[in-house]
């Protein structure tokens, strides 16, 4: 079975924006011409409590409606969790994980999985994206995302802000860009 | 330093409430007031899904959650097995503001008119948080909520659903706040030596909702009381007793400038909001006087 | 044309916003909450020009829409799972009254315990209501339905309440791509309601009083038959709007079901994973195909017998359960081909109760088994219980 569809989970907690990421690149794929599915992880999401979000796509239709076991490449919002979930868990060999932090991506230890690591706390901070304690990540993750993967254009991503972020739409295509700029592998 | 309240905790750790949540602290105070001889009913509310997922329950007490229209009269059902099997215990109704306000006030004063024995608590975060923050009965006037949008805010008044069971002829009915835990534990003891109906009604400020910050809801549900939004007052065989009475009340601007539900609010609403308030307290005082 | 990624809520959000829904009444329930605040917004904003009664109980949310139709307006709501429950008067209400509301409902499963996941017992559980049943199995199709559900509940033939049923998470929280024509266009498609019946000064008459048995009978006769014209409108509402606007739909949906010899019969979203397996399966050698029933009710018995006639054998997957009987879906199934001089194998399975997620590897066993001939006959098979 030859498999076109590439699978994305989305690590964060509540408040955070993961599920809005989770729908931010679908929206880009489509506007890439793929045909896309985004959703969080179907649980009571409280303020701080750790969250999944979901997408594929696929350049044919998507019949698909079961959840993702196997994921592509996994984004993590908040490095916190990584101590308390295991968010690599079901990731296919080769996949790739794009953390949140400041460290170097050769400081974390996955297995065969490749590594990316952006500080968007950083940057989301810098254009005035929510505070130092409550940042809001989600769309400078987006810019990492595109650089390590290059599935979806940081354009394409930065349309989908424009469509589906209701404030400061210029700030956050401009903390998905810098993170884009700045994305590094191991 | 000596506690003034009861010491015992019959409520677990680790609860799932959202950082900050007023309805969180309510419950354990609650329970340290009735004691281990009390039976909870749970409608659906925040409380369905704090007290935990099976396997797990976060009350040391027996639990029964329910439809979310039926807390009071289900209690009453218990309450009526408990009596014909000879066992003392209280039963306590424990329902947001949706499932005393809304929906659920056909079976609360049907309870209440017929002087059920149950202890009826309603912990009030002011919309229906549980399913995403959508307006209730209970909704301030004026502020936002996912069905009140910001150019559409919520038109109607807070209904005063102490004032409706007043009118049902209970013996008692009380209000109460989570930053004042002496005065919400003592009503709540006063209340378990009563028979018949006994409604509570305690403000409980939810950070998530009102978008205000987890470290400000005591400080809000202080601020309710001081400002004479949300008075302290109970009512016992219908004569009205108010606990605080601020010497100097806050202007209603210090409190509603900390919620992010109400940052949309003009000069003009504030100033509508505060007469509101005043007339309600004037009207609050004339009823301490005459009954 | 306009092409949006959105939720299966917000399609049914956006279908009543085109559908020019003129009285809301609703009360908010998990997950169908973001359909109705996504309308709060509309109407506030006045892209919708409608008015939101923000009930306060889904009792009185049917009982406000059954008003507010008799007043000659068009009328929705949408609920789920316990809400629905608590409208059941007003269901048989709504229908026995000949109200053509509009209504979507999420297929959540009942509590206790809570449980918000999907499963269809709350919709099943409302059969008897005399309620027109669509089960959406994609967002498009969730927004294509509640366009064609006004149409096809408010024609002179029909005039009963129609419910388009959507999955609760599956669709309704999962962002796909929709299509939504130009108002224009639809308003074409769809004109404004104009009653037959309605509360009128000019010509003041009763509503739905007291009745001797010699007459009830009859209008139950009515309301049955006007159910069959159903059959035939939905057809004739599905093809205008294939013609219109490019994407057709009728009673059921059949996948690959030429020199089929075994048909999975599904419904709702595990149809669309069943695609997947049907693909898998004719790529292995199996003559297997789909057939997915779009209408509950009315029932698509017509439908159902033709494809038997050619089949060995069908498996029924039933995302429900009748407790004390069985599966609804293998119920109603078996009980039309009954008479049938032809008949196939029919096998019923239990499945994706309480939201339990269906997968590809599933139904390909649940395919392989029904090839086999190992399912039990007289008893209940339960996929993938516990105990």
């Amino acid at each position: 079975m030859e498999k076109e569809m590439y699978e994305v989970r989305f690590h964060g907690r509540g408040g955070q924006g993961a599920v809005t990421a989770a729908t931010i690149l679908a929206d880009a794929a489509f506007r890439e011409g793929k045909d896309v599915q985004a959703f969080p992880i179907f649980g009571v999401e409280r303020r701080g409590a750790p969250v999944a979000a979901f997408m594929r796509m696929d350049t044919k239709p998507i019949d698909l409606k079961t959840q993702i076991y196997e994921p592509d490449s996994i984004v993590v919002l908040d490095p916190t969790l990584l101590d308390v979930i295991d968010v690599t868990k079901g990731l296919k060999e080769g996949g790739k994980i794009i953390i949140n932090s400041s460290k170097k991506a050769s400081e974390f230890k996955f297995g065969k999985a490749k590594v990316y690591t952006i500080d968007a706390t950083k940057i989301a901070v810098k254009h005035g994206l929510g505070t130092k304690t409550n940042p809001i990540v989600n769309t400078a993750i987006l810019g990492a995302y595109s650089k390590a993967v290059g599935n979806v254009s940081i354009e394409a991503i930065e349309e989908a802000i424009g469509e589906k972020v209701p404030r400061k739409k210029e700030e956050n295509k401009k903390a998905a860009r810098e993170a884009y700029e700045e994305t590094r592998g191991e | 330093m000596k506690l003034t309240i009861p010491e015992e905790e019959l409520m677990y750790e680790g609860t799932v409430d959202c950082q900050g949540c007023g309805a969180g602290l309510a419950m354990r105070y609650a329970l340290k007031a009735l004691g281990k001889k009390t039976f909870v009913v749970i409608p659906a509310c925040c409380w369905s899904i704090i007290a935990g997922p099976f396997p797990t329950s976060a009350l040391q007490v027996p639990l029964y959650h329910t439809a979310f229209e039926t807390a009071a009269v289900v209690s009453s059902g218990i309450k009526a097995a408990l009596d014909i099997k000879g066992i003392d215990a209280t039963v306590m109704a424990w329902a947001g503001d949706g499932g005393t306000f809304d929906i659920g006030i056909q079976a609360l004063s049907g309870v209440a008119e017929r002087n059920e024995d149950i202890i009826y608590v309603c912990y009030d975060n002011e919309a229906y948080m549980n399913t995403g923050i959508q307006r209730s009965s209970a909704t301030p006037y004026k502020a936002w909520t996912t069905t009140t949008p910001r150019n559409y805010p919520k038109a109607r008044p807070k209904k005063d659903i102490d004032e409706i069971l007043v009118a049902h002829d209970i013996p008692y009915v009380a209000t109460a706040s989570v930053a004042y835990p002496e005065d919400f534990i003592r009503k709540l003891q006063k209340a378990k030596k009563i028979k018949g109906t006994k409604f509570i009604h305690v403000l409980a400020p939810c950070p998530t909702g009102w978008r205000s910050l987890p470290q400000h809801t005591i400080k809000l549900a202080r601020l309710a009381v001081q400002t004479n939004i949300f008075p302290l007052y109970e009512v016992e065989n219908g004569k009205y007793k108010i606990n605080i009475k601020p010497k100097n009340p806050k202007p209603v601007e210090e409190y509603l400038k900390l919620q992010g539900r109400f940052r949309h609010l003009t000069e003009e609403n504030i100033k509508e909001i505060q007469e509101a308030t005043n007339k309600k307290w004037k009207k609050l005082l004339r009823k301490e006087e005459f009954f | 044309m306009v092409k949006k990624v959105i939720e299966g809520n917000h399609a049914v959000s956006y279908g009543i916003r085109d559908a020019r829904a003129e009285v809301i009444a609703a009360y908010p329930i998990t997950p169908q909450t973001h359909i109705v605040e996504l309308l709060s917004e509309f109407c506030a904003s006045g892209e919708l020009k409608a008015k939101f009664i923000k009930v306060e109980s889904e009792h009185s949310a049917m009982a406000a829409c059954v008003g507010a139709s008799a007043a000659g307006a068009r009328a929705s709501t949408a609920t789920s799972s316990q809400g629905l429950a608590l409208m059941h008067e007003m269901l048989h209400w709504a229908s026995n009254a000949r109200h053509p509301i509009v209504m979507a409902n999420v297929n959540r499963a009942m509590g206790p315990p809570w449980n918000i996941w999907t499963d269809q017992n709350d919709s099943i559980a409302q059969r008897d209501t005399g309620w027109l049943q669509f089960y959406c199995s994609t967002n498009q199709e969730v927004y294509d339905t509640t366009l064609m559900a006004f149409k096809i509940c408010e024609n002179d033939k029909v005039l009963l309440p129609g419910m388009l049923v959507l999955d609760a998470f599956v669709l309704s929280h999962t962002s796909e791509v929709v299509d939504m024509p130009l108002q224009e266009e639809i308003d074409e498609f769809l004109p404004p309601y104009n009653a037959k019946y309605k509360l009128d000064l000019d010509d003041p008459r009763s509503f739905g009083g007291l009745m001797f048995p010699d007459w009830y009978y009859e209008l139950k006769y009515k309301q049955q038959t006007s159910m069959e014209e159903a059959l035939k409108v939905i057809e004739k509402v599905g093809k205008e709007f294939g013609d219109r606007f490019g994407r057709y739909y009728g009673l059921v949906e059949e996948y690959r079901i030429e020199e089929a010899e075994i048909i999975l019969v599904v419904s709702a979203t595990i149809a669309q994973t069943s695609k997947e397996a049907v693909d898998i399966l004719r790529k292995e050698g199996m003559k297997i195909g789909l057939v997915r029933i779009r209408t509950f009710r009315p029932f698509p018995k017509e439908k159902i017998r033709k494809i038997a006639s050619k089949i060995d054998k069908m498996i029924v997957l039933d995302r429900n359960i009748s407790i004390g009987s069985e599966g609804a879906f293998f119920t109603e199934t078996k009980a039309c081909l009954y008479n049938e001089k032809d008949r196939p194998e029919i096998y019923g399975v239990i499945i994706g109760l309480g939201g339990r997620d269906v997968t590809v590897e599933d139904i390909m066993k649940i395919a392989k088994k029904g090839k086999e001939g190992k399912f039990k006959i007289n008893e209940i098979n339960w996929w993938g219980v516990k105990l």
